[in-house]
């Protein structure tokens, strides 16, 4: 897979349920359709609520990466409107 | 100084002045209260419940609802704790008004006393993500044919939860159903993410190799790993509702029991009916369902109502285990 940009990311560790999706909704609406976004969220309510949001509303989580404190690393490649 | 005589004075005067009103004005309350009027503390003024099914309202029964509140009533209106528009300070001379103009917009009042009552619901899948089963459509269909429903011995209630976070506390109903899904991996769509596995509260998913495994024993079917899937590869196998019986608050509140899962809308009208006949055919006086079940043992129930309508009955303690967290009363 052609990854054309991961410029765009936002570590999201601490922020709860909504405001993390809120946040990353807003910065998905900024982007062009298929540039990337790296999105790091805590492990827990988050994990349920972000990649579900995220699939809802169009857009698809391409890579998961579990960090050293048990957050995790989506990368989310920004769906069609 | 006040002593325990004098301290219940007031609720006993009370009693006895109502029980004389009721004799002066040729009223029987307990009459009145099962059809949705009940007698308020102030002198000749009810409460009329108005009937609300899964607490839904449209804008015409709402300006109705107001309409009435400022002619008959004190101007006031309550949210019932089971989701329905109390009107407050309704003369009883003008109940038959207010019928009528209720009628105007096809609308009732509400049940009270020992008989089914207006069932409650979440908004379920009809616009709650969260939602697995349509709980507006199965609420609708049980108040439409079993609403008012006398049982012949208590109150019994009815609660619809969309989904396993059970927000209208189906374990607290006499009888209550949640949507539940039966999470089903297509292999080859899976591309290992882990993301179901993270998901699940139960740790019913682990990674096996390359893909998530599900441990039946844990899961509580909630489908948070089929809504996380970035790939759709975890998907809706069976689903329907998962059935418990027996809840109640009050002074001695029981947890409902699990006794059915995987149920369709067709059974859960059929199993209504047929719980109510158990129900009062073996109850005695003045009680719950679940005071019932507690005397009899859940087996019976099974036994009786479960098998013969050919249910998938949940018959152990061992498997309603994990349908609970911390508090497990089956621990």
């Amino acid at each position: 897979m052609k990854e054309t940009s991961t410029n765009n990311a936002i570590d999201l560790r601490g922020t709860l349920c909504p405001m993390n999706w809120v946040k990353t909704k807003l910065i998905l609406e900024e982007m062009e359709e298929g540039e990337l976004l790296e999105v790091i969220i805590d492990e827990g309510e988050p994990m349920r609520n972000v990649p579900r949001s995220a699939k809802n509303e169009g857009h698809k989580i391409v890579k998961v990466e579990t960090l050293e404190d048990n957050s995790c690393k989506l990368t989310i490649k920004r769906g069609v409107d | 100084m006040v002593t325990g005589n004098e301290y219940n004075a007031p609720s006993e005067a009370t009693k006895v002045a109502l029980q004389k009103e009721a004799a002066k004005l040729k009223l029987d309350f307990n009459e009145l209260k099962s059809g949705g009027f009940i007698k308020q503390v102030q002198k000749n003024l009810f409460v009329v419940r108005l009937r609300c099914p899964g607490g839904s309202l449209t804008p015409e029964k709402l300006r109705k609802a107001a309409e009435i509140a400022e002619k008959y009533g004190t101007g006031e209106v309550h949210l019932s704790i089971r989701q329905s528009l109390e009107i407050i300070g309704v003369h009883h001379n003008n109940f038959s008004s207010v019928v009528k103009e209720l009628k105007e917009v096809g609308w009732s009042v509400a049940s009270c006393g020992p008989r089914i009552r207006v069932p409650n619901a979440c908004g379920g899948c009809t616009w709650n993500p969260n939602g697995l089963m349509d709980t507006i459509k199965l609420c609708n269909e049980i108040d439409r044919n079993y609403f008012g429903v006398p049982t012949g011995h208590h109150k019994f209630k009815i609660n619809i939860s969309g989904c396993a976070i059970d927000c209208p506390d189906s374990r607290d109903a006499d009888l209550g159903f949640q949507g539940i899904l039966e999470p089903v991996l297509v292999p080859d769509l899976c591309n290992a993410c882990t993301l179901c596995v993270k998901a699940c509260e139960e740790q019913a998913l682990v990674m096996e190799g390359d893909l998530p495994v599900r441990d039946d024993s844990k899961c509580i079917y909630c489908g948070d790993c089929v809504k996380v899937c970035p790939m759709d590869a975890m998907v809706r196998g069976k689903s329907g509702w998962l059935v418990r019986v027996g809840g109640k608050h009050g002074k001695h509140p029981i947890y409902g029991y699990e006794v059915a899962k995987f149920i369709s809308d067709e059974q859960a009208l059929s199993l209504v009916p047929k719980t109510l006949e158990w129900y009062r055919g073996i109850a005695v006086g003045r009680e719950r369902i679940g005071t019932t079940l507690n005397k009899h043992g859940l087996q019976k129930y099974i036994e009786e109502v479960v098998k013969p309508l050919s249910l998938e009955a949940i018959e152990t303690n061992e498997e309603r285990k994990k349908y609970f967290s911390e508090g497990n009363i089956y621990k």
